[in-house]
């Protein structure tokens, strides 16, 4: 009898972990199924076509796919210095005393939704972007801003984690030998982490580019290609947000799972690198 | 300038460099922070339990079709998520360990845990709105449990896996049957951490808007039906705070608020469960 319950205990709980790859896989499926339409009607035109005008039936996703390249390129620039900064200032210069409340207060903001980080960015930060730039205030350089700001905690507390794997011994000999902090963290602590670093950049790269909430509110979802960054832009997410309940005809449904695809795609690929290439999980067992 | 006075000029420039930029980070988020309280504070008060959505300019009009929706929504996925994550994270840390199988779905699950989830919602709407024809809470539902499962999975996984062998090894030398020494002393051993995976997980999903917009989608009035459209928080939120209207912009502050208030207390009490773990 125990044998039995045994077994059953044994192959469910194995059936169950195979689920989440045939989600997975089933995920893709589905996402490829449903933009089989768009990839016969505009084959590759729809990667370098920045027309997309529902009511012709044309869709080109240039325009969304530049959109999500380059929001997510600005926050990447505008956050990973500060993220490092911070990450610098948590793992090798503040007090003990400090370390703990803003470690934990930055790993909390990471959890605050990135829904009200659009919020935030839609009510207090297009009116000041409006004042400067001039323009309405939306559009794809307030939309890097707040990706920016909403990646930032989570960026900064992973290369915090990073930069703390270094033994405490190594930098020890490193200030024996009469180091100051700084020659510390570029001849000790940034070569020993620097996988980890890189990874932890990238991985908050791969959480960047398919990030929804933040940009959709002060993007303007508008399917055009401009140098300006200024004006109202578009990019993958912010496309699905805010189209998928307006979709009116079968063409229309599978531009945007085809979107919907490429984006799966890329983040996928972005966190594979980073997991696979610089973030092997170590574990003994 | 002598080489040694050049690198204690270097490094207090660079000191200061860091310095600064945790300022600037700290200031962003703290200005968020504040203006979500003080935005929030502002906009709460009891008629937000009391009431359903209205159109805008009415008196009586609140928010508690979205606070029972959310509860709904999240707490269906989270009664599914939980044991589903647990069992499978149980098969990679008792079953698989180290095998290539184990291996392959640790990898997908922590790749899943970082996945768009705008491409969960649409995922789920071509395989549950499409053939149902319309909108409804159960879709929501799966959305979430699929964005939940790898999270539960990796820290079962990784909580189990602290446990010590000896404490496995002395059940079996007693006689227990695998099963029995998994459910009565593995996760006995492993509780406290298991428990804050869950209140982690769930406070990752319970601020989840881009899958629901096209699943469980949004409902102005109270419904309790799981094939209906259901209103949630996060996406009442979000049409609130979009639209021309300064009450409905208000009570999206309030929504705002009492959902950062829910994860943020869901976050401190996995950290609190860890620590008194840790302090024994």
């Amino acid at each position: 009898m125990t044998k039995i319950i045994d077994n059953i205990f044994a192959n469910s709980t194995r059936l169950i972990a195979i689920t989440v790859l045939l989600i997975t896989a089933w995920i893709f499926t589905v996402l490829f199924q449903e933009s089989l339409l768009s990839m016969q009607t505009f084959g590759l035109d729809f990667v370098t076509e920045s027309k997309w005008a529902p009511n012709l039936e044309k869709f080109g996703a240039f325009a969304a796919i530049m959109g999500s390249v380059i929001s997510t390129f600005l926050a990447m620039v505008l956050a990973v210095p500060v993220a490092i900064g911070v990450a610098i200032f948590l793992s090798e210069i503040a007090h003990d005393k400090l370390k703990a409340p803003v470690g934990v207060s930055i790993e909390l903001l990471a959890a605050i939704p990135s829904v009200i980080y659009g919020m935030w960015g839609l009510f207090y930060f297009v009116p000041i972007i409006r004042d400067i730039f001039g323009g309405i205030g939306i559009g794809m350089l307030t939309a890097g801003i707040v990706l920016a700001i909403m990646i930032l905690p989570f960026m900064a507390a992973v290369t915090r984690d990073a930069m703390n794997t270094t033994p405490d011994i190594l930098k020890e000999s490193a200030y024996a030998l009469g180091g100051t902090k700084w020659d510390v963290i570029r001849d000790i602590v940034i070569p020993y982490s620097k996988a980890g670093i890189i990874g932890a950049l990238i991985l908050a790269l791969g959480r960047a580019i398919g990030e929804t909430m933040a940009v959709t509110f002060v993007m303007g979802n508008v399917h055009k290609v401009s140098w300006d960054l200024t004006q109202p832009a578009t990019s993958i997410p912010v496309t699905l947000a805010n189209e998928f309940t307006e979709a009116d005809t079968d063409l229309y449904f599978s531009s945007l799972f085809e979107l919907a695809l490429i984006l799966l795609v890329i983040s996928f690929t972005i966190i594979s690198v980073a997991k696979f290439y610089f973030l092997r999980r170590k574990r003994s067992v | 300038m002598t080489a040694t006075q050049k690198r204690v000029f270097i490094n207090r420039i660079v000191m200061a460099l860091s310095t600064l930029s945790a300022g600037i980070g700290l200031f962003f988020l703290f200005w968020i922070l504040y203006i979500l309280v003080s935005n929030g504070v502002e906009a709460i008060n009891w008629d937000i339990f009391l009431f359903e959505g209205a159109p805008p300019g009415y008196e009586e009009s609140g928010l508690k079709q979205a606070l029972v929706g959310q509860l709904i929504i999240v707490g269906i996925a989270t009664l599914v998520g939980v044991p589903l994550g647990i069992l499978a994270g149980t098969y990679l840390s008792e079953y698989g360990q180290k095998s290539k199988l184990a291996e392959t779905i640790r990898d997908i699950s922590d790749i899943m845990m970082s996945a768009p989830s705008i491409v969960v919602g649409s995922f789920v709407y071509a395989i549950m709105v499409v053939p149902m024809g319309h909108f409804s809470a159960w879709a929501g539902i799966v959305a979430l449990t699929i964005i939940m499962l790898p999270i539960i999975l990796r820290t079962t996984d990784d909580m189990l896996h602290l446990v010590p062998t000896t404490l496995r090894e002395a059940a079996f030398a007693l006689g227990a049957p695998k099963y029995k020494v998994i459910t009565q002393v593995v996760y006995r051993g492993a509780k406290a951490g298991i428990l804050t995976g869950i209140l982690l997980g769930v406070a990752r999903v319970a601020g989840e808007t881009a899958p629901l917009l096209f699943t469980s989608f949004n409902d102005n009035f109270m419904s309790t039906d799981l094939m209906e459209p259901m209103a949630s928080l996060t996406v009442t939120m979000y049409n609130y705070a979009t639209s021309p209207y300064e009450d409905w912009q208000r009570l999206g502050w309030a929504a705002a608020f009492i959902l950062s208030m829910f994860i943020l207390t869901l976050n401190i009490l996995g950290r609190l469960v860890l620590l008194t773990k840790k302090g024994k």
